[in-house]
């Protein structure tokens, strides 16, 4: 679901080929039929946006008719876990869960606890922007008691327990219901429900694979909650052949989630300190309750490794290893936050390190004015981009918006080093770490970004030096002294740095349980520790796969600890005997008093399945032994999160902010925290209970080809990849063409509030139009390749997308939104901005449409506006 | 002087036929569409490593096909084919849908228009989406429900030369440009082309063609410089499914008996082999198929006959190139009317 | 050259007194047929890789002639991708070797019209000045409450999942020694 693996993931494609041909049978949910679904035996086409209604679907199937993992569910999940009398569900508010403040649309969360556990300081009535989701890195939110301490029912019979909680909250996501909302016929989706717990239980495992399908939603985060509680209720996570499969888009990722090149984060999901926290004590307080149960419990070791490898000798204990050094944040500082600074020239200087965003991201126009508009942007890319040239044919330059004489942007574009003109390692989609050696060295100017920072910290280090200025005190005392190959770092000594290193024998650790939190280790990012035990480094490693086993492992280095199985301590029972013989991965082994088994067991080795915490006891220690889920703070997964999300504890269907449908379950509409940008530069189509929706039709979705990369800078150029996906098309349904009159190969443009897109028209059965609730709804699909450079040009198809995001973790809602189809190219110059402002003022748009965000009850609450403080006062000028 | 079989019929040894002692065992192509995902990472690695150029930014609209046909700049050819009809044991979930009438007659007939524009005028080569005759839902008003369409695959396949036990084009090549490796493949030596083109007509499969630039003739190699070292050619190597399987051809018609068989018992009773018979026209191809419908509907002919069959009557009575050019084109003629 | 040697040249002599009396195989076979080589064969050194483009982290080789890549295909010892490239791994030399890559620095004045050539050393310290402009313009020490803040919204970035976990682990240092915050990537998207 929400992947189209086969086209953006070949390779990683023959594994479900291979399964296959042994048998597995594959099911491929998705709005269109795609070379994914030409090889899964079957295919279940929905209507873009209403994946939480068809999970939702399958879990109160699963618990209607009994068919969980009723040994694992109970063992490993919080299911016999008292929730909060003070707890209101959707089912009580028409849709929302208790807590919920229409003011600042955010939740006070206080009520989602369990009964007698003294969960996260909440909220009260910040904005969502101080809400928990994106201080906590990936951290269970905390949960503060001894084992054994949280209210429970072991026979999950209690009307408050958690699986009771989760059964009543489900209980309206019928098959009939399912059909109506998605578009699904009740026979199709039962046969779903019977595969998936058909092949679930101990002998049996499914395997679920999600891409940007589902994360790119006003309510990602939840889609990928639903998955995870079917898998959860099916005993599918931590076994062979289980699991949730996250399939990732770009060669690093991964490795800059891991080591983020994010605003909210610091290496290794540590949250980024932000106004609350004073001093480290306060800042690890909030990362780690002082209750705090399973290894998040460490963090102090892991953040005072991080702060020794940024400070060294200047971190000390008297001085908060510098964590008074830290920049703090405190509300949204994401990227689409950002370009809208940048249109309100808050923001001078932009750097664009290989990504192109006039192309690749949502509401492109929107992207480009804002770059239009920097004091100076820097450009490091392989080749020119749409980004670097927005001054000069930017879509804004024919219609009148942009004249190069009139920009002011100073753009420097460096040529960056390609993969094989420097070393180092990505992290793929499985979190393995995979080192490249360097071919060949760089010509003329191109440079790696290990090239460029060094050089950047080098100069702006002599440039601050014998500075008295306190702000300057980072900066100088920042450990830069990493060995040097010529007149750049050398990039196997930074991934020691990172790995770990004890100060006092100057050798790298051998994994984050030797990390301290007394100054004595440094440590880049305490899950990639390992990666260079002994020395050597762990991701270069390339044991031929015929010279070794499938569990062998000695290919490359995966966090944490080579382990490749996470949570694989749920592959046996609670007694530590594996579920089944054919499905065994790791196990208690009595005699050597010990846990061994295929895989790097994910739980602490020489800890018996019988071990029950002392009172009082906190971190690693508290876990119990048969505590499978080490990282979360009472050691169970969760089927519903008392603590953590700004949406709520359980998934719930939502209509996308932009959808042609009345929510048919609840009052309230869309997402109730999803973040809206009511601005004239970033209108909304109307959705219901709005007017006038019908303006927009058609429900649009984008998505990749196999033959190009993205925003196209990697592929449009090269001529092999350009001649096999020569043109930007529009995939309609025979039936959508008939209606709108389109030729097959013809032209055609697709309109939103936002602008109008060229492309030529794919007529093709394998979009098929949707029954939802009794009428008939169109789909059309784009890619997104497209832009004005390279051997194959077009429109910007993110140009039709607005900019609304995730309560969660603010991602844009670029997989759903409401759309028309005209035959015929589009008006071109400034006539295109007054045809898109007829569309809009058709459908009676104004900056308030859309941002109406709370619909339960039936009414329209007023108009929500995100808040642009704390940005919002004018920075204090330095002297 | 020639033994028997030289120019049709099943013949055990090619190589050894054309004068190659101790040669390797024949080696081939065994290309099974029932996993082809139709990524095309067979066009690409092909003309990276044998550096044929691009030809041609041009949207033909055949599915995801944008290639069109073999030819001088195109040695793997992926086909996309949208039918109106179930793949074995497949529920493409479109029954029960409100929909109307299928895009496979109007996207036929726009994409054979375009096809005609392109180079080859490759519409001929039968490479566009196929109208089988299935009955057509498309009634005045349909769209609003009561119509479905029924069934619906997606079928994908990457062509390429055949490397025939009795090649066409080598048997009317004059310059003796083309010639049978020790693998039993068939090659042109661009050293010694000079493009006259008697080859281009001697394909019964329509795979040979000159370039326009240099005129000379062109095609796949099964990458003759990497089998000399013992390498997988290059397609055969990307292919993310081993839809394109590469080994001694013995080995592979083995494998493909074995994969048609599991493929009947599991349902996909449609499943055929194509060029795998060396009693065929052509002696057998060193690439053959798994195909998951009649051959035409992928753009094979369905009875591909060597030009030369006849060829040694005709050396004992006239015994000269011109008579071989005029079975060459009878053939190609003959198989062109076979085909519509 | 020896008469025979010379003789064995000529595909007429070879095919009159050969196994291959019709001319259609080794007697045909050309000089170059006869010496061909892989490039791989040839090459100086083999490089191991990872593929550039999804997260599926397929292994790549990388054949090096002259110090030119001259070859990159798919490392069958890899359990990941077991040797295989998708069309976009399969183009990588493309993306490599090809013409659409640049090679200088460029720049473009305020108010200009076209690109410039710039030194790739001055241009360097021509980014140093202004990151240290922008952090000062943007800088805040604390907020409404005087809560610390400590950094500057003046510079923003974007961009790390088609970079090395090295280069990212650089970039977010130096950003939050430097104060600056908005530091963002693809992963966001």
């Amino acid at each position: 679901m929400g992947s189209n693996m086969a086209e953006a993931h070949p390779v990683g494609f023959q594994w479900i080929i291979e399964a296959k041909l042994r048998g597995a049978k594959v099911i491929h949910i998705d709005p269109r039929f795609t070379r994914t679904s030409a090889h899964a035996d079957q295919h279940v086409p929905i209507r873009a946006g209403t994946d939480i209604a068809f999970l939702g679907g399958v879990v109160n199937h699963i618990l209607s008719n009994d068919l969980d993992f009723r040994e694992y569910v109970a063992a490993y999940t919080n299911a016999p876990y008292l929730v909060s009398e003070s707890f209101q569900d959707t089912e009580d508010l028409d849709g929302l869960f208790s807590g919920y403040d229409p003011h600042t649309a955010s939740y006070d969360a206080t009520s989602w606890s369990y009964a007698n556990v003294n969960s996260e300081p909440h909220p009260g009535h910040d904005a969502k922007e101080r809400s928990d989701p994106y201080q906590h890195g990936a951290r269970g939110p905390f949960v503060e008691t001894a084992d054994g301490g949280i209210e429970s029912d072991p026979t999950l019979q209690h009307p408050r327990c958690v699986f009771q909680v989760l059964k009543r909250h489900f209980s309206r996501y019928t098959p009939e219901m399912v059909a109506r909302i998605c578009g699904v016929p009740e026979e199709t989706f039962l046969q779903v429900c019977d595969a998936w717990t058909a092949n679930s239980g101990r002998e049996r495992t499914t395997s679920l694979v999600y891409s940007v399908g589902w994360t790119q939603h006003s309510v990602g985060a939840q889609y990928i909650r639903a998955g995870s509680i079917v898998q959860l209720l099916t005993g599918n996570i931590g076994r062979p052949g289980s699991g949730i499969f996250a399939l990732r888009g770009h060669a690093s990722i991964q490795g800059s989630t891991d080591i983020p090149t994010l605003f909210n984060l610091l290496p290794g999901y540590l949250p980024m300190p932000d106004t609350r926290h004073e001093t480290l004590s306060d800042y690890l307080d909030g990362v780690r309750g002082p209750e705090q149960k399973g290894f998040w419990g460490n963090s102090d070791a892991y953040m005072v490794s991080l702060l020794k490898e940024y400070w060294g000798d200047a971190a000390t204990a008297e001085n908060d290893f510098c964590f008074d050094y830290m920049p703090r944040i405190n509300g949204d500082h994401n990227t689409y936050r950002t370009a809208m600074d940048m249109l309100a020239g808050k923001v001078h200087g932009f750097f664009l390190l290989g990504q192109n965003p006039a192309v690749g991201s949502a509401h492109g126009r929107l992207q480009r004015l804002g770059m239009a508009n920097l004091d100076w942007l820097v450009v490091r890319d392989l080749s020119m981009i749409e980004s670097a040239t927005v001054w000069k044919d930017s879509p804004e330059i024919e219609t009148g918006e942009i004249v190069p004489e009139k920009c002011r942007t100073e753009v420097f574009f460096f040529p960056a080093s390609s993969h094989v003109e420097k070393a180092g390692t990505f992290t793929q989609t499985q979190r393995m770490l995979q080192w490249r050696d360097q071919a060949v060295e760089p010509i003329g100017d191109r440079r790696s970004e290990l090239w460029f920072f060094h050089q950047l910290a080098v100069r702006i280090k002599e440039r601050l030096a014998g500075s008295t200025d306190e702000r300057d005190r980072p900066v100088l005392d920042l450990a830069w002294d990493y060995e040097v190959e010529g007149d750049e770092p050398s990039p196997a000594d930074v991934l020691r740095h990172i790995n770990g290193i004890d100060l006092t024998t100057g050798r790298t650790v051998n994994g984050y349980p030797e990390l301290k939190a007394d100054g004595s280790t440094a440590c880049g990012c305490w899950i990639y520790s390992g990666v260079y035990a002994n020395e050597t480094n762990q991701a270069r490693r390339r044991v031929s796969r015929f010279d070794s086993g499938p569990y062998d492992a000695e290919w490359g280095w995966t966090w944490p600890l080579n382990r490749r199985i996470l949570y694989n301590r749920a592959s046996a029972d609670p007694e530590g005997r594996p579920w089944s013989e054919r499905k065994k991965l790791v196990w208690w082994d009595e005699e050597s008093g010990q846990w061994t088994g295929n895989d790097t067991p994910d739980f602490e080795l020489k800890k018996p399945p019988h071990y029950r915490a002392p009172e009082g006891s906190s971190g690693p220690t508290a876990l119990s032994g048969s505590d499978a889920f080490i990282m979360m703070a009472d050691g169970k997964a969760w089927l519903y999160a008392p603590a953590g999300l700004a949406d709520g504890p359980m998934p719930t269907h939502y209509e996308p902010h932009e959808s042609p449908m009345r929510n048919l379950l609840y009052g309230q509409q869309g997402s109730p925290v999803r973040k809206v940008y009511g601005r004239p530069d970033n209108p909304s189509n109307p959705a219901p209970p709005e007017a006038n929706s019908d303006v927009f039709p058609f429900v649009f979705t984008a998505a990749r080809l196999t033959e190009h990369h993205t925003a196209g800078a990697m592929s449009r150029q090269l001529p092999y990849l350009a001649e096999l996906q020569p043109a930007l098309f529009v995939e309609v349904s025979p039936e959508l063409a008939r209606e709108r009159g389109l030729t097959h190969l013809g032209w055609a443009h697709v309109i939103t509030s936002r602008t109008a897109v060229d492309a030529r028209v794919m007529v093709t059965d394998r979009m098929a139009p949707l029954r939802i609730d009794g009428r008939v709804v169109h789909q059309v699909w784009m890619p997104y390749h497209w832009g004005s450079a390279g051997l194959t040009t077009g429109d910007v198809v993110n140009d039709l997308i607005g900019v609304v995001g995730d309560g969660n973790v603010f991602i844009q809602e670029s997989k759903v939104l409401t759309c028309d189809v005209q035959p015929g190219q589009r008006p071109r110059g400034p006539a295109l901005l007054a045809y898109v402002e007829e569309y809009r003022q058709r459908a009676g748009i104004t900056v308030e449409t859309g941002t109406r965000i709370a619909t339960a009850g039936g009414h329209l609450e007023r108009a929500h506006i995100e808040p642009d403080e704390p940005d919002d006062d004018p920075p204090e000028e330095a002297s | 002087m020639t033994r028997e079989n030289s120019f049709h019929g099943p013949l055990a040894d090619p190589a050894g036929e054309a004068g190659h002692e101790d040669h390797p065992p024949r080696m081939g192509f065994f290309t099974d569409t029932s996993v082809c995902i139709g990524c095309k990472a067979c066009e690409v690695a092909c003309k990276e490593w044998n550096a044929v150029p691009e030809d041609g930014i041009e949207l033909l609209g055949m599915s995801y096909d944008n290639t069109g046909s073999l030819g001088a700049s195109s040695w793997r050819h992926v086909a996309f084919i949208e039918q109106q009809r179930p793949l074995g044991h497949q529920d493409a979930g479109l029954t029960d849908l409100p929909v109307g009438p299928s895009s496979t007659e109007t996207t036929t007939e726009v994409v054979a228009e375009a096809l005609e524009a392109t180079e080859r005028g490759g519409a001929n080569l039968g490479t566009a989406p196929v109208d089988l005759g299935f009955p057509s839902f498309d009634l005045p008003g349909a769209g609003s429900g009561v119509e479905n369409r029924t069934q619906f695959r997606w079928l994908m396949s990457s062509d390429v030369c055949k490397h025939c036990t009795h090649a066409g084009c080598l048997d009317v090549c004059p310059t003796g440009a083309l010639f049978r490796t020790e693998f039993g493949t068939v090659v042109v030596q661009q050293d010694i082309c000079n493009g006259c083109g008697y080859c281009v007509s001697g394909c019964p499969y329509g795979v040979i063609d000159r370039r326009p630039d240099d005129g000379r003739a062109w095609k796949c190699t099964m990458c003759y410089d990497r089998l000399r070292a013992d390498m997988e050619p290059a397609c055969a190597k990307a292919c993310p499914t081993d839809s394109i399987q590469f080994g001694p051809l013995d080995e592979l018609r083995e494998r493909a008996d074995r994969r048609l068989a599991d493929l009947h018992a599991i349902g996909v009773s449609e499943a055929q082999l194509y060029g795998r018979d060396p009693e065929d026209g052509v002696g057998g191809d060193g690439a053959f198929f798994l195909l998951l419908d009649d051959p035409e509907v992928y753009g094979f002919p369905p009875d591909p006959v060597v030009p030369a069959r006849d060829i040694k009557s005709m050396w004992q009575h006239a015994g000269t190139a011109a008579a071989m050019m005029v079975a060459a084109s009878a053939a190609v003629f003959l198989g062109g009317r076979r085909r519509r | 050259m020896g008469v025979k040697t010379w003789l064995d040249a000529w595909p007429v002599y070879r095919q009159l007194t050969g196994e291959d009396p019709l001319g259609r195989g080794r007697a045909a076979q050309s000089k170059r047929s006869r010496t061909l080589e892989s490039k791989t064969e040839t090459a100086d050194r083999m490089v191991h890789s990872v593929c550039p483009y999804c997260a599926v982290g397929c292994a790549q080789r990388v054949f090096v002639k002259d110090e030119q890549v001259i070859q990159i295909e798919g490392n069958p010892d890899s359990p990941i991708s077991r040797g295989r490239l998708c069309p976009k791994g399969s183009a990588s030399k493309q993306l490599v070797t090809g013409p659409q890559r640049e090679t200088h620095v460029l720049y473009r004045r305020p108010y200009g019209t076209d690109w410039e050539p710039l030194d790739l050393d001055t241009a360097v310290d021509m980014v140093v000045d202004r990151m240290l402009d922008a952090r000062r313009k943007g800088w805040q020490d604390t907020d409404d409450e005087g809560r610390k803040l400590r950094r500057t919204l003046g510079m923003a970035s974007l961009g790390g999942a088609a970079l090395d976990n090295e280069e990212n682990y650089l970039i977010k240092k130096l950003f939050t020694a430097l104060g600056a915050i908005q530091i963002e990537n693809q992963a966001r998207i």
